[in-house]
């Protein structure tokens, strides 16, 4: 009997000290389990030239300046490709962490663009587990070129398209993260010889960091439906990407000319293994406009 | 005899308990006054245990619960900075050196002990108060820390957005438990 009791006072005495000298196992014990998000699966909105899965967050603004020069193999008359310049100028606001808004005119047929952002899932691992990043985005373009004024025939139909675009993004390790980007779409005014009403795409993106601040970038988009006699090619783009506090500068190779999601899958001329490859990029800036509290 | 045993081990039990304080909302904010533009965040759910009859301490806190005024600053905070991924807390675990005088009305105490942040250990002696209110223990203190001495690295690209030392303000209120 007088066992059982040596053994309780030699529990009892190790709990003393493990209560006197462990706080911080205590500590350690006592965390609650939580759930981790996935932060910054990209750096930017943009992976090179489709969208990425990020939004903006609450208040911020992003300003975005994409641009892309005339083809590589253009020749030294035309300075390989860097005496043409095609540019979109955008903002992007996010009104929540899940739900944003952006606008940009782009010089490719003078087009606007409008689109809504909703990240619909967020990755994270912990108490709630979900394996990839979701984010849905539809945009609607407008062509202002041919100029109206003198152009009466051309229909406001005859210059509209829309897109959808379901992203989903999973950042594999802190280094590295994947998206695969199915989208569709939908132009209003076609010619049928050789263009579709609706294109369907499968884009597939990736970004690794080399240091904390740079990163390789890779993308493509596979026309799922192209035309029998399309003229158009699937695009494809590497890129470099600098992020620096509030800026992110992407450096890109690319055979689209695209700088909004229709003219990127729909539109793509450029053979990318014939070298009409174009130098660009995208800088963007960000702004809090609503801070926290 | 068996009787006398089990009181003596029920308070013992007990004892042992009651000299033992948590504190399961310890507030940590920072600030950093940098060139450009200056960086604070506030955390506001730290943990804390203080044995006051050792004098014992320890802190726990969650890098990723800091709360920043800007969304994309407290994403590099976690990511490139204190790599959250990696090194999810900082520890303190130390002592309060003349916290028995702080019974008598004199607050001014020492907290000598080890602090990780991002995965370095670093001895440090801090000054801080503490004061017994209705039953409660109120610690703070305030103290700088230098990002080198944690390995914590200032981008040198284009412009420097993070000052080199920041200021720590830690503010806990303990209840016995």
């Amino acid at each position: 009997m007088n066992r059982v009791y040596l053994l309780a006072l030699m529990c009892w005495v190790s709990f003393f000290a493990y209560a006197q000298d462990d706080l911080m196992a205590e500590l350690q014990d006592a965390q609650p389990e939580k759930t981790e998000y996935a932060i910054q699966t990209f750096r930017g909105t943009r992976i090179i030239n489709g969208h990425s899965v990020e939004t903006k967050g609450k208040g911020e603004l992003e300003f975005i300046f994409s641009h892309r020069f005339g083809p590589l193999n253009s020749g030294a008359y035309n300075f390989w490709g860097l005496d043409d310049a095609f540019v979109r100028l955008g903002i992007e606001y996010g009104i929540t962490d899940w739900l944003g808004v952006g606008i940009g005119r782009s010089s490719t047929d003078k087009t606007f663009d409008g689109f809504v952002r909703y990240k619909v899932l967020r990755q994270s691992h912990g108490v709630t587990n979900i394996p990839f990043t979701l984010t849905a985005i539809g945009s609607g373009y407008i062509k202002t070129s041919p100029q109206a004024k003198f152009n009466p025939q051309v229909s406001i139909k005859d210059r509209m398209a829309y897109s959808l675009e379901l992203l989903i993004g999973k950042k594999f390790s802190p280094n590295f993260s994947l998206q695969i980007s199915p989208v569709l779409v939908h132009r209003i005014t076609v010619n049928p010889m050789f263009e579709n009403n609706d294109d369907v795409a499968l884009g597939i993106g990736g970004k690794h960091n080399i240091t904390r601040s740079l990163a390789v970038t890779g993308e493509y988009f596979y026309r799922v439906n192209p035309h029998t006699n399309s003229t158009r090619s699937d695009a494809i783009g590497l890129g470099l990407e600098i992020e620096t506090g509030g800026h992110v500068f992407q450096l890109i190779f690319t055979n689209s000319l695209g700088l909004f999601t229709r003219s990127v899958v729909s539109e793509t001329q450029g053979d990318f293994f014939d070298g009409d490859v174009h130098f660009g990029f995208n800088i963007s800036r960000n702004f809090q406009l609503i801070h926290k509290k | 005899m068996k009787l006398l045993f089990s009181i003596f081990l029920v308070f013992g039990f007990l004892a042992t308990h009651a000299q033992k304080y948590k504190s399961e909302q310890a507030t940590i904010t920072f600030f950093s006054e940098a060139a450009i533009e200056n960086i604070a965040a506030t955390h506001s759910g730290a943990s804390s245990l203080f044995n006051a009859e050792t004098g014992e301490i320890a802190f726990l806190v969650q890098i990723d619960g800091f709360q920043f005024e800007k969304a994309l600053m407290q994403q590099h905070f976690n990511e490139k900075y204190m790599e959250s991924h990696k090194f999810p807390t900082a520890t303190f675990k130390g002592k309060i050196i003349g916290f028995e005088k702080a019974l008598s009305g004199k607050p001014e105490v020492k907290a000598v002990g080890l602090l990780t942040i991002h995965g370095q250990t670093k001895q440090i002696e801090t000054e801080g108060s503490l004061t017994f209110v209705k039953g409660k223990i109120v610690m703070s203190s305030i103290f700088m820390i230098e990002l080198a001495d944690y390995k914590i690295k200032i981008p040198r690209l284009l412009w420097q957005n993070i000052a080199e030392k920041v200021e720590v303000k830690i503010v806990s209120t303990y209840v016995p438990i």
